[in-house]
Parts: C-alpha cells; structure tokens; sequence
C-alpha cells in the first residue's frame, strides 16, 4: 500500500474503496457514484488505474496498490502531473480530482518516451472519470501541459496545437 | 486573444485582473482537502435513511420491531419521534402569491417535515431513520422496517396536475396549484400579439434535469451535552443561512446554540443551498444519542431527494413586423414543483425565469404567466443558471422561428432587436432594470470570432461528408448578484439577502480576511485575497482568507447565483477601505503630520510630497496594536466588518455560438464548435472564471444533449444513477472558443458582474437551434431536449416529434 506492507483480513464482500476510506483512513480516495461511473474513487492497482469500488479487497491481495495519499508527501511538491493541472486550474471543487490524477497518471507514465497523446486520445481516456465543474478542458490542457513538459519541450510548442487558443485566454483574457 | 471593452475598466492597477494560480488547487491536487465524509469525529454513530419506494401512498403502519434487534442497531425513528419539530421552511413565495401552506410557527410556510408520517408524495420520500456503529448496519436494517402503504394515484408532470379530477397532493392546496404568477403587462402585449404582421408560436418542454455535483450531500451532527451546543458539518452552500433556518426555525433551539460548519464542498450548483431534513436529523439523534451521527448520502439517494431543476412546459409566443423588428411575446409556463415546495424553489421557477424571458432584446411588449404545480415528483430548485436558463431557453428558440418564418438571417434579427447602449439602465417590463450594458459589441465579437460568415461553405463541405452542419445562435442576459434585500422582500424572499466581511490586521503584519460566503469550488480564498491586497497594496500571500464557519465568519447568505464576486468581494473592498481610511488617520499622527497631508499608496502610508517619511502597513499594523499615542478618537487596532448590501442587481450578458454536425445515418449530434462571448462587467481572476465559464458550458450542452430526469407513470425515477443519467464526459466536448466583452455593473465598488454560472444560460438554445437549423429544409422546427440520437434519426427520416 504506497510502497508499505499492510496486513489485515478483509470480508468477502468488502470494496476496496471501504478499505481504503475506512479502514486504512487514506480519504483521499473518493466515492461520488456507488455505481463504477464516476471515477473519483480511481486508484492504481499494480500500476494499472481501476476503480477501487468496483474491486473487492479480497482479490487485490499481494497487489501493490496505490492511492493519491502515495503520489505526493503531505504539502510535499506536487508531481509533474499535478503541477501541469494546477497550472492550468484543472480543478475546482476538487472532489474529482485524486482519481483524475491517478487516472492520468497512468496515461502520461505509458506515455512518456513514446509519442504524446493526442487530444481525442486525451479525452478518451478520461471518458471514465466525471467532472461537473471544469468541463474537462483545463484537465485536458494540464494533461498536455504535462507530457509536454516530460519531454521537456518548450511549453510555447503548445501554443500551435490550436487546443491551446483557450489556454492562452485563460492566462490572458476571460 | 483580446478582451473588448465596454467602458473603462473601475478597478485599480493591482494584482485584481490577474490570472493568479489558484492556491486551493494544490491541496485538492494531492488529495488532503476534508469533504463531509471524510469528517471522523470520535464515537460517530451512522444513519441511514428509509426513502419512499412509491410516489404516492396513505402509510397504514410502520414497523421497526425487527430493525432494532439487528446487531449494531442503536436508534430507529419514524416522525412520531420527532413531533415537536416544526416543518423546514420555504422561503421564497414568489411575490404576491399566498402561500397555501399551514403557517410555520415564526409565520413561514412550512414546507415538509423532517420525516413523512401520514402520506408520502414521491419516491424517496423520508418515512424513518436508522442510526448503528457502521454505515453497512445502518442501511442493512433499513430493510428490516415493514411499511404498509395504501397507494394513491400518481401525477408526474405540472399540467396534469393541475387538470380536472387529478390526483391531490396536499389537502391545504386545492388543485395541486400552489402558484399563479404573472409580471409583464398582458394587455399590451395581447394586442401587440392582436396586432402583428407576424406571430409565431412554439411548445416548449423544458425537461427535468439533475445537477448532479459529483459529490453526494452529507451531514454530521455533533451534541455537546456539556454546553448544550450543536455543530453541523453539512456540505452547504450557505452556513450562514442554514444556521438561521434550522436553529431559529426548525430545531427551536438559540440561534447561539447552533454552529454550522461548510468543509470543503464537492461542487453544488445550486443544489446545496436548500435545507433537507437530514440537516436536522443528524442534530437531533446525536443529542438522543450522546454522539455524533454522520449521513452521506449515496448516488441514487442523491438523485431521489436532492432538489431538481428546470422543469418548465411552456406555451410562448412571438410577435413582430416582416422586417424583423420584435414587438411582443408571451408566455404561458407550467411549472414542476415536485411534492413540496423546497426551500426556495417556487420562486426560481416563477420570478427567475418570468422576469428574464426577453433577454437583451428591446421588445415593446412582454408578459409571462405561471402556474407552479405540486406533483409526485422531486422538489424542484435550482440548477446551475437556474431560471434564466429556461428563459433564455424559450425566448432564442421564438427567434429562430420568427426568423425562419420571415426568411431573414437569425443573427440580423438578433442584431436589430438588441437594447441600444445609450437606452441603460433599461427597464424590461417585466420587474427588472439592467445595470448596464454593450450588447452590439458583445454580439458582434461572437459573430466574428465564430466565423459565422463562413458557415454556408461549411455546411456543404459537411454534406460531401455524410453530415450535416447546424449552427445556432443564443444571446441572453442573467440576473445575478442577489440581491438587495428590500428588493428580494418585495420579490417575496424572506430573509436578507446582504453580504458580509471582516479584515482583521495582525500585528505583524499578515491579514486575515473572513466572509460569510461560502466556497463550493470558485477558489475564494484565492479571489478574495487578491480583492484585499489590491485595496491595501500588499502581498495576497500575507493575506489569509476565512470561511465557512459561522463560529469563525461574519454573517452572510452564501454561494448561489454567481454572487460572490459581486457581493462578498464588494464587502472586502469596502472593508479594506475602511482600514486604509482608519490607516490614514493613524498614519498622520505617527508621521506627525496634518491628516490632508497623507496619502496611502503602495501598501504605505506618507506625506504627502515627502515619501520619505513614511509607515509601510507592517509598520503601521504593529503601532496600531500596541496602540500607543493615538488620540482618544482612534481605536486602538485594525479589525472592520462591511455589510454590503446593493442598490440593485447585477446584469451579465453574453452571446454563445453552437456549430453542430449530425450524421445522416446515426442521427448522433457532436458539437465540432463552440464560441461564448461573455461580459461578467471586471473580472477579478480570470483564469478562474475562465474555468467556471468552460464547466458552465458543458453543463448547459450536457441539458441539450443528454441529459433528463425521466420518471416513469407511476413516479419511479427511472434516471436513479449514473447508468441512467447522462452527464457529459470529456470525449462528448471539443475546446471552445471564449472571449469577453467587459461592462462594469455601477451597483458595485467593483464593477463586478455574476459570473459563475452564467455560460450555462445559453448553450441549450444554441445547441438546439444548431440542430433544428440542421434539419430545418426537412420542415422541422422544433425539437424537445435531449437531442438523443434516437430523436434526431427519427427526425431525420420524417417522424414527427
Ligand atoms: S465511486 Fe467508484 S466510480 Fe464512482
Ligand atoms: S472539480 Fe468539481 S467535480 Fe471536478
């Protein structure tokens, strides 16, 4: 559990996201839909990203599991990802957003040394977590933020994307 | 991208207009922020809650025998446990209509009990409670409660209800109506509709929608014996307001004896402002039990009680000469109230909407009229752009239709009917004045920026490839900046509607900012400070912002209505004047000089052609704590509060331009453009605003997409999820393509606007006059929201709505 054993016994019929929320007290991990539709409740499971309420803790036995309390220290400095996001306000109320950075996360590690993601595929990857306050456009430039960044490649590189329009506004204008 | 603009800017040259980084957003980022559920006060008990599973029904019996014994069980209660509770207020009866209701005891109508104990009147319904040492427990004995119901006839929609021999809902309201209200003046416009050259008329369903913030409401009651004190942690958009109406209202317990606390709240648009018996449930069964009780609510409970929105079926009407000038409409409205009036929702489905429904056109003549009517469904309050979303809604659709009639080009219509700059303030006749306003400039910066010019290429270059291209147009105006408080009164709002804030000035230095307004993601901290530190000239690092604590806040009304920028902020500018005017007075006396010779800039205060006799505000914050040589009209330290409370509303406005492509054999809509040009008059963040205005849109494409609260004929949700409710996700949205236009508002010190929910105004309208633009040589004219594939196909192959 973020790189720490934890050793309990689990019902049969226990989701991880309880185990995790209450359990384990790692509330960063959100429930918003009960239903495998939201995605706030997003974690990493052997690296791979999964929704922690559609998984019983039973069968993540001897799986790393990494949830959003594992990405950064308390007040620690913020990953890549999460610098990008913030740069670009990809999150407002905020309750949506551990399992969109662990959702993306997976992306822009499968990603990174290979070609960036597109727009669409953006997109795309994110159709499994929902967001009612951004509208997905400032996550979505954050995302591009961050590969770009990764690649260390100038951030006005962006700018011809024609994605980035908005971007620019939003520093400059409305 | 420029910004155009209006009139000259009102605000100083600070840090306000920057688009400074949120600083919420890194704590969000890393998970820490603490949400309702995430509150884990020692000794929490859990309830659970027993929702109706009929809309309609007598309950005969009520048995909890069985619920009791099972294990972990502490306390199970119906409302007989609770019978000197007094019912959850509505407090907006739209003005002038009388409320049906038997009067609560402080002389408010009472909308609902606590619990339901005798009928139960839409699925959901509250009947009885649960409370156990986990939340598995809790729900589990829910099962246990045998309820026997004798079922009742069902109505679902607002214009059955209030037909001969339909079902009654409420013995006090004959006829289900709870509301006839009217503004405009009906003659005029009856004879100007007489009259016309051209009249065109529509019927419009404005479909139930459900705002759905992606987190579900929660509430944790806590019982201090010792003192006889209660602490809510609720996820609220008004601690303030909600503190006033529970205690004082409902509990019956001294205002002073009621602490609310707003945590971080996971998004409302409008939902978490009204009051909902769990409110009172958690406070009173953590007193029964001497501990905490948490609830939160899962996502089918949420879409089963938390209030809807929308819900409008209308018949509107529009008049005008050959040449396009508009010279009346008219609007006959049916609204959904839902089984019982929730805190304020009556007046959202009459005032809001009424007052709105000629938008930014100069129409000699307007009237709306509606009947707001209970039905076994949800109760009905606001949603994101509550109200001028289905005004707007009706009134862009009238003017595709009388632009199709006329054969004129929608946007030359909209262009030669916009109020003229020089016609402000501008009284619509229908009960509001506009502050101000530039709408040429706004409206021609969307045509120009959508490339509307080009669509006719754009078009035929889509049908080479099996789709066709719509474009729509929607302009709108949205009231905001609630309110002013004798204004609202009059609107039939009863409470105040003023904001409040508070600096206090540490001695070394750093401010402290605290305002009765409440955060549901706008990054008030982050605002706020930057308001602060511009007035003062200082850093808005040092500048720490308080709220959501009525322990710890000044008095104010919260969140809602895009209303905190342009009524809290207002207050912590007038409060930072205060203190500069204060540091002033001071600052004299320390520099030794006369009062007429200082002057306060860049964060200090000095003499007046003398700058090197100066305090900087350190300094001065420092000496005005210890206080010492001030003279015996000055008080010693620097801590001002402002209620800020304004001449009037706030009027943004703005022009939205959809360009959709439906293809020929799904009959799937994308929209491939968006443009939205806005005027929130002076911004004070806007990379901030810029993120509202993008979630705004899609909030308002996700109503004429996909979105509807669907209840089938015996008033069963059948959108109880998110299997079954469509939100909008990423891949459903393209980048859009935003500007502003920038009119400060003179009802302000900032010049400040509404912002926050206006882009979700106009996008339904834009949206489905894109498509019926689309299919418009197919004589279509209208087509009712959602524009699901399967209508459109349909539609595409001549079926008829
Ligand atoms: S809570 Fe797991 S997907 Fe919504
Ligand atoms: S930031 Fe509020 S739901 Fe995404």
């Amino acid at each position: 559990m973020n790189g720490r054993p934890e050793q309990f016994s689990a019902q049969p019929n226990e989701l991880l996201v309880e185990r995790l929320r209450d359990g384990l007290g790692l509330t960063g991990t959100k429930v918003g839909c009960d239903t495998g539709q939201c995605g706030s409740c997003v974690v990493r499971l052997d690296g791979r990203s999964v929704k922690s309420c559609l998984v019983l803790t039973a069968s993540a036995a001897g799986s790393e599991v990494a949830t959003i309390e594992g990405v950064t220290t308390p007040g620690g400095e913020l990953t890549g990802l999460q610098e990008a996001l913030r740069q670009e306000h990809g999150t407002q109320c905020g309750f949506c957003t551990p399992g969109m950075v662990m959702a993306l996360g997976e992306l822009v590690d499968t990603t990174a040394g290979g070609e960036a993601p597109t727009e669409p595929e953006i997109r795309e990857w994110l159709t499994g977590n929902l967001c009612r306050c951004t509208g997905y456009h400032s996550v979505v430039r954050g995302v591009q933020r961050a590969c770009a960044a990764a690649r260390a490649e100038e951030p006005a590189a962006l700018a011809e994307s024609g994605a980035v329009a908005a971007s620019t506004a939003a520093g400059q204008e409305v | 991208m420029t910004a155009v603009t209006g009139d000259a800017p009102a605000v100083g040259g600070g840090v306000l207009g920057q688009p400074l980084d949120s600083r919420e957003d890194p704590q969000l980022l890393r998970g820490e922020a603490t949400y309702v559920a995430d509150i884990d006060l020692p000794g929490t008990a859990h309830m659970a809650i027993l929702g109706s599973p009929v809309a309609h029904a007598k309950i005969l019996s009520i048995e909890t025998k069985a619920a009791e014994q099972l294990p972990g069980v502490l306390k199970v209660a119906t409302a007989a446990d609770f019978t000197d509770v007094m019912p959850l207020p509505c407090i907006w009866i739209p003005g002038g209509v009388e409320s049906h209701f038997p009067p609560h005891p402080y002389g408010l109508p009472g909308a609902r009990p606590v619990l339901t104990g005798d009928t139960v009147r839409h699925v959901g319904d509250p009947i009885a409670v649960v409370v156990a040492e986990t939340p598995r427990q809790a729900t589990a004995a829910l099962a246990a409660i045998a309820v026997e119901y004798e079922p009742l006839p069902v109505v679902t929609r607002a214009d059955e209800a209030l037909a001969e021999g339909a079902p009654q809902l409420h013995e006090a309201v004959p006829g289900n109506l709870n509301a006839y209200w009217t503004c405009g003046d009906k003659d005029r416009t009856d004879a100007a509709i007489a009259e016309a050259e051209v009249t065109v008329e529509l019927d419009l369903v404005n479909q139930r929608t459900i705002n759905s913030p992606i987190e579900p409401r929660g509430a944790v009651g806590d019982f201090n014996a010792a003192t006889g004190e209660y602490t809510l942690y609720a996820s609220t958009q008004g601690p303030h307001n909600h503190r006033f109406l529970l205690s004082a209202l409902v509990l019956g317990i001294p205002f002073n004896k009621l602490r609310v606390i707003a945590p971080t709240v996971g998004g409302s648009f409008g939902t978490k402002g009204y009051l909902y018996p769990d409110m009172a449930l958690v406070l009173l069964l953590s007193k029964a039990l001497g501990r905490p009780v948490k609830w939160v609510d899962t996502r089918t409970g949420l879409m089963n009680s938390t209030v809807q929105g929308r819900d409008h079926r209308q018949h509107v009407t529009l008049a005008g000469t050959r040449d396009g000038r508009i010279t009346a409409v008219r609007a006959t409205s049916y609204a959904n109230l839902g089984a019982y009036p929730s805190t304020i929702g009556p007046g959202v489905a009459t005032a809001l909407m009424g007052r709105s429904i000629s938008g930014m056109y100069d129409i000699g003549a307007a009237f709306c009229e509606v009947y707001a009517a209970f039905t076994n469904t949800v109760s009905l309050g606001a949603q994101r752009g509550s109200g001028r979303a289905e005004a707007a809604f009706l009134m862009e659709r009238l003017v595709d239709r009388y632009a199709s009639e006329i054969g004129m080009d929608p946007a030359a219509v909209r262009r030669k009917n916009l109020v003229p700059k020089e016609k402000f303030p501008y009284d619509n006749g229908l009960g509001w004045t506009y502050d101000s306003g530039n709408y040429e400039l706004n409206f021609d910066r969307a045509i120009e920026l959508s490339g509307y010019a080009d669509m006719p290429a754009r078009k035929a270059e889509a049908r080479t490839r099996g789709k066709r291209l719509g474009v729509g147009l929607a302009t709108y105006v949205a009231i905001c900046g609630v309110g002013p408080s004798t204004r609202m009164s009059q609107e039939g709002m009863l409470g105040g509607t003023w904001e409040s804030a508070n600096i206090r000035v540490h001695p070394t230095g750093e401010v402290t900012v605290t305002v009765g307004s409440a955060s549901t993601g706008q990054s008030h901290g982050t605002v706020f400070a930057m308001v602060a530190a511009d007035e003062l000239g200082i850093d808005p690092d040092t500048i720490q912002v308080l709220e959501g604590d009525t322990q710890k806040a000044p008095y104010g009304q919260g969140t809602y209505g895009s209303r905190s920028y342009s009524m809290a902020a207002p207050a912590v500018a007038l409060t930072a004047r205060k203190i500069k005017s204060k540091l002033l007075k001071a600052g004299a006396v320390f520099l030794g000089v006369p009062e007429e010779k200082v002057v306060y800039e860049g964060g200090k205060v000095c003499e007046e052609g003398n700058p090197e006799n100066a305090k900087t505000f350190a300094e001065l914050a420092m000496s005005m704590w210890y206080g010492w040589g001030l003279p015996p009209e000055i008080e010693p330290a620097l801590d001002e509060t402002t209620h800020f409370d304004p001449p009037d509303f706030n009027y943004p406005f703005g022009t939205h331009v959809a360009v959709v492509e439906i293809d020929e054999l799904t009959g799937e809509t994308e929209v491939v453009a968006y443009t939205a040009v806005d005027d929130a008059g002076n911004i004070g963040n806007p990379k901030i605003v810029h993120g509202q205005i993008e979630g705004s849109i899609v909030h308002g494409l996700g109503q004429a997409l996909m979105e509807a609260a669907e209840y089938d004929e015996n008033g069963l949700l059948v959108s109880y999820d998110l299997n079954h409710y469509a939100l909008p996700r990423a891949a459903d949205v393209p980048f859009f393509a935003l500007d502003k236009t920038v009119t400060p508002s003179p009802h302000n010190p900032l010049g400040a606007k509404g912002a926050g929910e206006i882009a979700t105004v106009p996008p339904a309208a834009a949206v489905v006059n894109a498509v019926v633009d689309a299919l418009s040589d197919l004589g279509v004219q209208h087509i009712d929201m959602p524009l699901t594939p399967e209508k459109v196909w349909r539609r595409l192959r001549g079926e008829s709505q």
